[in-house]
């Protein structure tokens, strides 16, 4: 049967599972629109604008571990999504970008609407297709699922001329692909994971550090098994949280520069890091030349690329982090022998870590006269279910979230990591509460970050998608706010929200409820108000002004040389 | 350190791009880049001169064979390669400078393919270190203009670099 390459194009996507996808029309892409109008198996959900759309395909893709899609018309729609892609490039989310194009006739010539959207987003996708023949779209889509979810998964765009969506072709989907150039080997070496655990069993100060390849890989059960059969404490990176669950006693927290004191301090006397899925990021490792100082490093990473970038490593294993741990839970089974007087030798190490977690554990002062942000984490930790989703924007909040949330399970928080991307939080939110509708779907955000996709509470409504929305508003940028006081001499140069805006007026404005807390006790009573609605809130709190996230590592200090106070 | 490496990658739309942009964006740098079609349809073959400590160069070769429309990264260790440019030069010969010329052209077996009473142009084929070589003896006697393809390398031994 016949049909246009729009109608194609929707069928592939039908074919790849997609329910749901996030897009804004123009004129590249009306024919596409007019399929969709009538093409009852996927859920369309009109964003207010294509970077917000973007986030929530992404968000979608955290929450659901399937491919984000998302849709845009050519030029300033596809320009709009740049901030998107490169937010799912940097934290290796799986997503697959359609961005209309002018006709192919028109290519190069400065048409209207033209942009050459392959060329601005080499750098921040993990591929690209242009469509030139309407004979192409099944393979290419093929080619764009395969490339986005699997070996390190990251955003593939797919530009569509306007040509090739009118043109009629038969449909017929590939049912596998082979890309010769694109081989993620995905099986960890045995001799490798033998040598692991054997380097393992001889550590004496053995540490798992975990980042965002553990979840995206579904590797946190593999993981938490492995940890608990050679107790071995875990600490994870901001994009790690809930691959290993934070109420265990072997939890670490997060590392890095605002990592907890007891992960830094361990990294630092550590003499076996065994990194899993984390690429030894500037926020982690702090000053490289101090880093890890007397440790063998193990490193396990689906991408080649990622080891030996930053530090050197004793023992590579490229292979899927879920194959690796599970080999290794394997091998460490047929070590039995050894495991009791390996956990015996790492008792001493067990007493360091318990007297480091004692002596500075992550904390606050509470008040009871003005609302500290970690309290309110604390609370809608209290009072959220246990398997709601939090995304985060970028800032202060987004610290105070990983310190304080407590993330037990995978999947659970959506944040930017790599990029650290403003104004992610609410259509992250989005797209994962477009996933799990019936789930509790929470964004923690600040007041400068949240005012940077305010507009998607418009799509929230519409679509009846009840995310929670928690601003922690102090006034201020207050990361740079944080910086400027410690290394600038206060000089608070345009970090001061000048302009107090009515959160509560503009939820209202927007047909969604609003509900404000000024003072610690009314914290738990607005998060019971705001969770008891069936729809979208705003549940504003105004915050300690100049709260600081600590500790911190100063930029370009090393791991150990902690700022505790200040 | 300098390094040649040999790149085979599908003939598709934008690959040169794709490799340029990884060098720029990563700050690797390229001393020269040669790249042109292959025996096999659909293929082509670049050859990267590049430079830089064993981490970068580890990092470059990883980082190639991420980019999808490559096939195979072959990394050329000392020796194993034979590496041949090409270079045209267009040199002043007047006078006595016009014998000069061709007994540098004779030593380097170079050819002249083009003469005027002014000047001589020159062919000289050979590895990249003959080039430099006969580049500093024409330099003196005035080089009007010169044009280098950039190595391209090839693995000696019987097997070619698919087996």
């Amino acid at each position: 049967m016949k049909m246009n390459g729009a109608r194609i194009m929707l069928e592939c996507l039908k074919k790849e599972g997609v329910d749901t996808i996030f897009g804004y029309p123009g004129g590249t892409v009306i024919n596409l629109y007019d399929e969709i109008f009538s093409f009852k198996d996927i859920h369309h959900i009109l964003p207010r604008h294509e970077q917000a759309g973007t986030h929530a395909a992404d968000g979608y893709a955290r929450a659901t571990g399937r491919v984000g899609v998302c849709i845009a018309t050519s030029g300033p729609g596809a320009t709009n999504t740049v901030t998107g892609i490169a937010t799912a490039y940097m934290d290796s989310i799986p997503m697959v970008i359609i961005t209309g194009q002018v006709p192919t006739a028109l290519i190069g010539n400065d048409a209207f609407q033209e942009v050459d959207i392959i060329g601005i987003t080499r750098p921040c996708t993990k591929h690209s297709f242009l469509i030139r023949d309407v004979k192409d779209i099944a393979l290419t889509m093929k080619k764009a699922f395969y490339i986005a979810s699997t070996g390190r998964p990251g955003p593939v765009l797919v530009d569509f001329p306007k040509d090739v969506q009118i043109a009629q072709g038969e449909f017929h989907y590939p049912d596998t692909v082979d890309i010769r150039g694109y081989k993620p080997n995905l099986s960890g070496h045995p001799r490798q994971v033998e040598k692991a655990v054997a380097m393992i069993l001889e550590s004496k100060r053995p540490v798992m550090y975990v980042g965002g390849g553990a979840v995206l890989g579904g590797a946190a059960e593999p993981l938490t098994i492995l940890a608990k059969n050679l107790t071995v404490p875990v600490t994870t990176t901001l994009m790690g949280l809930g691959a290993f669950p934070e109420s265990d006693d072997l939890s670490l927290g997060m590392l890095g520069m605002h990592g907890a004191y007891c992960a830094n301090m361990a990294m630092t006397h550590s003499d076996l890091i065994i990194a899993v899925g984390a690429r030894f990021d500037d926020r982690v490792t702090g000053k490289l030349s101090t880093f890890a100082p007397h440790a063998k490093i193990i490193h396990i990473d689906v991408d080649p690329t990622s080891i030996k970038k930053n530090v050197r490593v004793d023992l590579p294993i490229v292979g899927d982090v879920k194959d690796v741990l599970t080999k290794m839970i394997k091998q460490a089974e047929k070590n039995k022998d050894k495991l009791a007087a390996f956990e015996t030798a790492l008792e001493p190490w067990h007493g360091d870590i318990n007297a480091w977690k004692e002596k500075h554990p992550i904390a606050y002062k509470h008040s009871n006269t003005t609302i500290k942000p970690q309290f309110v984490i604390e609370k809608l930790r209290e009072l959220s279910n246990e398997d709601a989703i939090i995304s985060t924007d970028v800032g202060q909040h987004q610290m105070w979230t990983a310190q304080f949330f407590k993330f037990n399970k995978p999947r659970t928080l959506l944040t930017s990591g790599g990029l650290g991307t403003m104004g992610y939080g609410l259509p992250a939110a989005m797209g994962a509460q477009a996933a799990f509708p019936e789930r509790q779907v929470i964004t923690i955000c600040g007041d400068g970050g949240v005012q940077m996709n305010i507009q998607e509470m418009a799509t929230l409504v519409q679509n009846r998608l009840p995310v929670k929305i928690v601003i922690l508003n102090n006034n201020f940028l207050g990361m740079v706010r944080q910086w400027q006081e410690l290394f600038f001499d206060k000089r608070y140069s345009s970090t001061c929200m000048e302009l107090p805006i009515d959160y509560i007026k503009l939820a209202d404005a927007y047909g969604a409820k609003g509900f404000l807390a000024t003072k610690p006790e009314e914290v738990e009573d607005v998060i019971r108000r705001g969770f008891a609605e069936d729809g979208p809130v705003i549940m504003e709190f105004k915050i300690a002004r100049e709260e600081k996230v600590l500790p911190m590592v100063p930029a370009g200090a090393s791991l150990n040389e902690m700022v505790l106070n200040a | 350190m300098q390094h040649t490496i040999s790149v085979i990658v599908e003939n598709d739309f934008g690959v040169l791009s794709r490799i340029a942009t990884l060098f720029s964006g990563r700050g690797f740098n390229i001393d020269s880049l040669s790249v042109a079609p292959t025996n096999e349809e659909g293929l082509s073959r670049m050859t990267i001169v590049t430079r830089g400590d064993d981490q970068i160069l580890e990092q470059i070769n990883k980082q190639l064979n991420k980019l999808i429309d490559i096939l195979k990264v072959i990394d050329f260790s000392d020796g194993s390669a034979i590496e041949r440019e090409l270079a045209l030069i267009k040199v002043a010969a007047e006078d006595d400078a016009r014998a000069e010329v061709l007994r540098i052209v004779d030593i380097f077996r170079a050819k002249i393919i083009d003469v005027t009473p002014k000047s001589y142009t020159i062919e000289v084929t050979g590895n990249p270190v003959k080039i430099d070589a006969i580049l500093e003896l024409l330099r003196p006697l005035g080089l009007k203009e010169l044009v280098r393809t950039g190595s391209v390398a090839i693995g000696r031994g019987a097997k070619g670099w698919n087996g």
